[in-house]
């Protein structure tokens, strides 16, 4: 049992993230399940997610950073495939989701020593998401499909999601005021079409389904992974205790997350607010104390003395 | 031969090895070129290295502009606080304070509206501010707050100035002063209820921080605006207020963590100087200022500054934290290996 999962309160969606939002017969809960080891660093997500959605082109730099030229998510980037160059052995990446490789890759067969990280980031779609807790309009919500949405006629450009998320992933797109982010195609999804980046994925590092299926699918890759020696595997936002609730897009990882740019162990803000307006009321109250106490202890003002 | 680029030509020794190509492996090698104007903050020079996605921030940098919010949480904090004053005032006959603190009062909240309105990303929608009530949002529970405290205190404002319908004017002092705390303090939830480092992790002394701080700037500019005869109750209120709003702030910071270190760079660190000077010469000038209405008033600005100051130091730090991934790394991943070092003793 962790801290996180005793740190429940009334704010908390709990795992029927449809149903806690008023949802009658929702259809299950959709996620991604992005399995970093088999990415091949296409960024072919990043293309059909910018031409789906018809998000704008936010500048054409070289960053130098490896293969990486969109640096991160922010408004106008829902997918970013991340590219970290590391002095370790390749041997993580053997590929084969269909069945053991023809022999295992050795050490030496890993250009001495250097891998090549690769892993397609998206918005986590929390259970317990901060964006969607902390948004004053309602215009972020939740779908049936337990995913999280804003809805851009709604949105007046507060930005108070911006530093909610835990992730860095919502943002405010330049000249237009109102936050976007990675909507998980909720169009397409309405007419039983899978998201426009899963749909790219040539390797099926994206995979797209309901997130009970995807979670025994990663628990069965993680496995096989670790079966074959892959000790560093690890999956990521797949945990339904974890400080988010459980992510509704997670992830297999090759390192530690922060090394892919991710919070290592997120917890939804809102899970301290109970205690905030708590001490917000003490607070409130001690202001008429202090107040009250200084014009009582001075008494009844006596027309020109004291 | 002519002279061949070595790394061109095929096979040419093995004079650069492949393990020492410039790659972004850790180790050896170029840093990585920022993106021109920097989407986001890049590495320092001579710092430790933070471990995060090419040291890039983790989180986004609040997207609120200066001087609208960090404005708004001073003004609404010295009209919040100004409400409760003006009733004391009132309760206690002390007209021309009640007059003054009033007019203030009306005056920040409506200052407060416009920042709130020009901060908007699309400043038509404003209203949708009051499409729902969320109490998960601070922001919906202060909108819903702002809409109920506005109009009461333009309402005692207004009766006050033109001298009509008293019993309505006394009603909106009173409906002022009742929601004035809530509104003073509100905003410490604001700030805290987010994932940035140096205003969450301080977020169980941050209500008390700005509650302190909003009566330090209600006294301040009452000892300022009010005659010596009235202004009696806000000598000892505004110094008090003031050291208080100094010794919460200190302790606010020190539960920051690694992230405190944010309050004393930088413009943060420039800001919260001064404001520690001022509030510490303010509350001092203010307590031996005797009946001296020039001292009272210097005090009284003194205190009031340090509070605004104060608040644009909160403010700025907050968005220096987030661009520094380690204060958001370092803390979860601490809190990982004690869940794990745990767990382990729970097995032995």
């Amino acid at each position: 049992m962790s801290i996180a999962a005793s740190a429940r309160n009334r704010f908390d969606n709990g795992q029927d993230a449809a149903g806690a939002s008023g949802y009658r017969d929702a259809p299950p809960r959709m996620g991604f399940f992005t399995d970093t080891s088999v990415c091949i660093g296409c960024k072919a997500c990043e293309v059909a997610c910018k031409e789906w959605n018809r998000v704008p082109e936010d500048g054409l730099d070289f960053t130098g950073m490896s293969y990486d030229n969109t640096v991160g998510l922010s408004a106008d980037t829902w997918r970013h495939v991340a590219f970290i160059e590391q002095r370790k052995p390749l041997a993580a990446q053997v590929t084969g989701r269909d069945g053991p490789a023809e022999r295992p890759v050795t050490v030496e067969d890993a250009a001495e020593g250097l891998r090549w990280l690769m892993s397609s980031d998206v918005c986590k779609h929390c259970t317990e998401a901060a964006c969607l807790d902390v948004c004053p309009t309602g215009s972020l919500f939740r779908t049936e499909f337990g995913t999280v949405v804003v809805q851009e006629d709604i949105c007046n450009g507060c930005g108070y999601c911006v530093p909610a998320c835990p992730f860095g992933v919502i943002d405010q797109r330049h000249g237009d005021g109102r936050v976007w982010k990675c909507t998980l195609c909720y169009d397409r999804l309405g007419v039983g079409a899978e998201p426009a980046c899963a749909k790219s994925c040539p390797t099926d590092s994206i995979q797209f389904g309901p997130l009970d299926e995807l979670r025994q699918r990663a628990d069965r890759r993680l496995a096989q992974l670790h079966s074959r020696g892959v000790a560093d595997a690890r999956l990521y936002g797949r945990d339904p205790a974890d400080g988010i609730g459980g992510a509704g897009a997670f992830f297999l990882l090759l390192d530690e997350p922060e090394v892919y740019g991710l919070p290592p162990d997120p917890v939804v803000t809102t899970r301290d607010l109970p205690s905030m307006w708590k001490l917000v009321a003490v607070a409130a109250s001690s202001v008429l104390l202090a107040v009250g106490t200084a014009f009582a202890g001075a008494g009844r003002h006596q027309g020109g003395a004291r | 031969m002519p002279n061949v680029d070595a790394t061109t030509t095929n096979g040419t020794s093995r004079a650069r090895p492949l393990d020492e190509v410039m790659t972004g492996a850790n180790g050896p090698g170029a840093p990585p070129l920022r993106v021109e104007g920097g989407r986001r903050g890049g590495k320092r020079s001579g710092e430790p290295t933070p471990r995060s996605y090419y040291d890039l921030p983790v989180l986004n940098k609040p997207v609120w502009g200066a001087p609208d919010i960090p404005g708004y949480l001073f003004l609404g904090g010295l009209a919040g606080a100004g409400a409760v004053v003006s009733a004391a005032a009132q309760l206690t006959g002390r007209r021309e304070l009640a007059r003054s603190t009033k007019v203030v009062n009306a005056g920040a909240i409506g200052l407060s509206l416009f920042a709130l309105v020009h901060d908007l990303g699309r400043r038509g929608r404003f209203l949708n501010m009051l499409r729902v009530f969320k109490v998960t949002s601070p922001m919906s529970v202060g909108s819903w707050l702002l809409a109920g405290f506005a109009p009461a205190v333009a309402g005692a404002a207004i009766s006050e100035l033109t001298g009509r319908v008293k019993p309505i004017g006394a009603m909106a002092t009173a409906g002022a002063a009742a929601l004035g705390p809530a509104v003073a303090t509100y905003t410490a939830a604001l700030i805290s209820d987010t994932a940035v480092p140096a205003w969450h992790d301080g977020h169980t002394v941050m209500p008390f921080v700005f509650a302190s701080s909003a009566v330090t700037s209600a006294a301040g500019l009452g000892l300022a605006l009010a005659p010596v005869a009235e202004s009696g109750p806000l000598k000892p209120l505004g110094a008090l207020a003031g050291l208080a709003e100094l010794g919460l702030t200190k302790a606010m910071e020190k539960k920051t963590g690694l992230a405190e270190t944010t309050y004393h760079e930088g413009r943060a660190g420039m800001l919260m100087g001064a404001s520690e000077l001022l509030l510490v010469c303010g509350a001092a000038l203010t307590a031996t200022s005797g009946r001296s209405r020039t001292r009272r008033a210097a005090g009284g600005m003194a205190v009031f500054t340090g509070s605004l100051l104060t608040r644009f130091g909160i403010f700025e730090a907050g968005n220096a934290s987030t661009q520094r991934p380690e204060y958001t790394v370092e803390p979860q991943r601490r809190r990982v290996k004690d869940r794990s070092n745990g767990r382990e003793d729970g097995r032995g």
